[in-house]
């Protein structure tokens, strides 16, 4: 009931909101990382490096924005790589039998979309948790992978299709075209739409959401499938890239994901993060694995890393905001 | 300021606990400022003060969990130190927190015991039979019959409320401190606690007793003391005050009562309009109308299915039969529809149904006009922080500013967000759910008038309280629940507490 802070005596809070002191602090992170990287080694600052870690940080980036959404509702998407590969296997196929990459992306992006509305009907109208969810999915997901592939391996692609995932325009790798594309699109939607802001009520209070008029149904509707055409648009990606698809390769991605959206300060409690801050994640955890490489330390290292920098950002985000609050 | 005149005058000159001097600061605010206050063996001593007087931090500072800055604490006359928790229990204070301590899915007798299970035989299990015969006998010693194997998740919120009380008895406490007990019970429900309370005080137990209500104060008290502003303003006996004198001292100012209501002579057309209304969680052939310009209130037992009705209108619990009309219309649907339709609901629970209490005032007070203030689509953070920084204005919320979050609000602040949501949004029928539960004097008088205003100006009010002396006071006319049925209809003539209890008594 009674609040210390009843009248106007919490001291004013600084003009920059939170969710901005947060996005700065890792963006020094990651240049902090940056400059480390480049007195340790001379091939860092390289430009064909910096492109490199650009084009591998998209990928990942994808499938992370998409999951941020989700993740500021309170819920977590585990299927995301399990869709990225049956996505992948499922758009090869229709490639290789049509001759038609336009028709292929198209498939591989509706098929992670219905992936994530059925996401989204079991956390809605089944009620399960998405956690559950979405670990159940990944299972049935990877079955149908290994089923629908059984052992065979999809490779060679037309040129042109080749060009999405390894392609140049004007110096910059295509991937790195589409992270500024989907960083804007993915910033404006959830800073500069009602339903971002209708994503933040839902993750903040889900029952006080409910009750304010917000059909909290239908936007976690939106956000799983929204997630699921993420998950399906790096499907495309990988699949151009590599020129090649197999059922296991989903398996390496969506513990990275979840990676960069915890490092990119979104919280598991729903309501606090944003897009951008998952792109720094993204870029943190790739600069990171890529310094590694460049200096040499053996990959078996990587995933211990790795947790460190989680548990670390993790911590450091909650230390800051109970000072805030 | 007369401490020592009421010492005079007791029989026990020695007091349980005595506080002397106490102040606690947080960074911008003095929460307590010098205050002293006696508790004596077997007294019911009143805290009174309005919400931010510095209740909840006195309270935090008797057991443990705040630390005093400065000040001195005797007990029985020997000064001692509380500086933590367990120093608390050690002195046998208990405190009863709104927000039970309970753990939901384990039984009465375990909650009792939490931390201080009877160990059985094999390492690391409970003896079950132990435990179940000591939650009997301190159930026993509070007078609550019931199995202590019942699970609490399954309990009400009054019997819950003595699972508390006897798990603090099992810890042997003297002093007893609870934070309004009775706002979340029923009349008959506190009636047994004020049994109860007698009980304990025969005992020796002494009581703290926070309250917002008048009534018990005078009912239940042998002592008074008032704080406001984190300041012990005086400490007096109820014989010697009258309500508005206590009043006046917690305010500090001289505050209207009786909420005075501009009554329409002549209501509007029907806004609201229920025939027949049945749901499963528990309510049945609910018939009700609203016109435009009224408040009407809808009271009765807690539990009679009052707030079940409210969610059933607003679309937030399944209608299993009858019609809703709303402006003329058919309505059926989720909440997001009933909004937009323009009904309001300010649920009673406004922390955990409200609000988004970590986000801040501005993001609370625009959520339900979104679609409203930004038809695009395209949401402004500009045009979000003028519309509620004129809500602010307009309903003189008491904030720093928009960004402030609004969980570290008072209740009556809070409670103002709630409604500034909804007049963001434009509605037309606001239903209250006990829009002044856990509100101060002086909050309360000014959500009254703006509902007033509402009114006036074409909307219309649906109102559950418990306080029959609001909705006698500011109801056109009200229908009495009892048993989830509209056990009646009392027009503005009709409309006395004696009526409204008569009606919404169990006939058991």
């Amino acid at each position: 009931m009674t609040d210390i802070s009843k009248d106007a005596i919490a001291p004013p809070r600084s003009f920059l909101s939170q969710d901005a002191i947060q996005a700065f602090y890792r963006l020094l992170a990651a240049l902090l990382i940056c400059a480390v990287l480049a007195v340790l080694s001379d091939s860092f600052l390289s430009l064909g490096n910096i492109l490199n870690v650009l084009r591998q940080a998209s990928l990942t980036f994808f499938i992370a924005s998409g999951l941020t959404l989700v993740v500021l509702t309170a819920g977590l998407d585990l299927s995301v790589g399990a869709n990225v590969a049956l996505s992948a296997c499922i758009a090869g196929t229709v490639i290789h039998k049509t001759g038609s990459p336009a028709l292929g992306i198209l498939t591989g992006l509706a098929c992670g979309g219905i992936v994530g509305l059925l996401n989204g009907i079991m956390v809605t109208a089944l009620r399960i948790p998405s956690f559950i969810a979405t670990y159940g999915m990944l299972w049935v997901l990877n079955g149908l992978t290994y089923w629908y592939m059984a052992g065979e391996t999809l490779h060679g692609f037309p040129a042109g299709f080749r060009q999405i995932g390894s392609g140049y325009l004007f110096g910059l790798p295509i991937p790195v075209y589409l992270l500024l594309v989907f960083l804007g699109i993915g910033t404006l939607f959830a800073q500069r739409t009602i339903w971002g802001q209708e994503i933040y009520a839902i993750g903040a209070n889900p029952v006080a959401a409910r009750l304010s008029g917000i059909p909290v149904a239908r936007r976690l509707l939106l956000v799983y499938a929204v997630s699921g055409t993420m998950a399906g648009l790096a499907s495309i990606i990988f699949l151009s890239r590599l020129n090649s698809a197999e059922a296991d390769i989903g398996e390496s991605l969506t513990l990275p994901a979840i990676a960069a959206v915890l490092i990119g300060g979104t919280s598991l409690f729903g309501g606090v993060g944003t897009v951008f801050g998952t792109f720094i994640g993204a870029l943190i955890l790739t600069l990171v694995l890529n310094g590694m490489n460049l200096l040499s330390v053996s990959a078996n290292w990587q995933p211990l890393v790795t947790g460190i920098i989680v548990i670390l950002a993790v911590w450091l985000d909650m230390k800051t905001r109970r000072r805030a609050q | 300021m007369s401490t020592a005149a009421l010492t005079a005058d007791t029989s026990s000159p020695v007091p349980l606990l005595e506080l002397r001097g106490i102040s606690k600061e947080f960074p911008g605010v003095k929460a307590l400022d010098d205050v002293s206050f006696a508790v004596f063996p077997g007294e019911v001593h009143m805290l009174l003060g309005e919400n931010g007087a510095g209740k909840s931090s006195l309270m935090k500072v008797l057991c443990g969990a705040y630390r005093a800055d400065a000040g001195e604490f005797y007990h029985e006359g020997e000064k001692v130190a509380i500086n933590s928790t367990a120093d608390a229990q050690k002195l046998g204070i208990a405190v009863i927190f709104q927000e039970f301590s309970l753990v939901p899915h384990l039984d009465i007798a375990q909650n009792i015991f939490l931390g201080r299970e009877p160990k059985g035989r094999i390492p690391g299990t409970i003896d079950r039979r132990k435990i179940l015969a000591d939650a009997t006998r301190v159930l026993g010693m509070i007078g609550f019959e019931i199995d202590p194997s019942t699970i609490v998740d399954k309990l009400g919120v009054a019997q819950q409320q003595m699972v508390e009380i006897a798990k603090a008895i099992s810890q042997n406490a003297r002093i007893l401190v609870m934070d309004e007990p009775s706002a979340a019970l029923s009349d008959r429900e506190t009636e047994l606690l004020f049994a109860l309370i007698a009980r304990l005080k025969a005992d020796g137990v002494s009581i703290v007793y926070i309250s917002h209500r008048m009534a018990e104060v005078f009912a239940l008290g042998d002592r008074i003391t008032v704080l406001r502003d984190g300041r012990r303003i005086d400490g007096v006996r109820p014989a010697d005050v009258t309500p508005d004198q206590l009043v006046r001292m917690m305010v500090g100012r001289n505050v209207d009562m009786t909420y005075p209501r501009n009554f329409a002579d002549e209501p509007g057309e029907v806004l609201l309009e229920v025939k027949g209304l049945s749901a499963s969680t528990g309510i049945s052939d609910i018939n009700i109308e609203v016109r435009r310009g009224e408040i009407v209130g809808l009271c009765g037992l807690v539990g009679s299915g009052r707030s079940e009705v409210a969610r059933a209108i607003f679309g937030a619990d399944p209608v299993s039969a009858g019609e809703i009309i709303f402006d003329g219309k058919a309505m059926s649907g989720e909440p997001d529809l009933a909004a937009r339709r323009g009904i309001a609901l300010i649920p009673e629970s406004r922390k955990s149904e409200g609000l988004a209490l970590l986000r801040s005032v501005g993001d609370n007070l625009v959520v339900s006009a979104l679609r409203k203030l930004f038809p695009s689509g395209l949401f402004d953070q500009r045009r979000a922080q003028r519309t509620s920084e004129g809500l602010i204005r307009q309903l003189r919320i008491a904030t720093p500013g928009a960004r402030q979050i609004v969980g570290l609000l008072s209740g009556g602040n809070q409670q103002k967000v709630v409604i500034g949501k909804w007049l963001a949004a434009g509605s037309k029928l606001f239903i209250f759910d006990e829009p002044t539960r856990g509100i101060d004097v002086g909050a309360k008088s000014e959500i009254f008038a703006l509902i007033d205003r509402l009114v006036a100006e074409g909307a219309a009010a649906l109102m559950i309280s418990s306080e029959q002396v609001e909705i006698c006071h500011v109801c056109d006319r009200a229908y009495v629940m009892r048993e989830g049925r509209i056990a009646g209809h009392l027009a503005r003539s009709e409309l006395t507490e004696e009526n409204i209890v008569r009606l919404g008594m169990h006939h058991a």
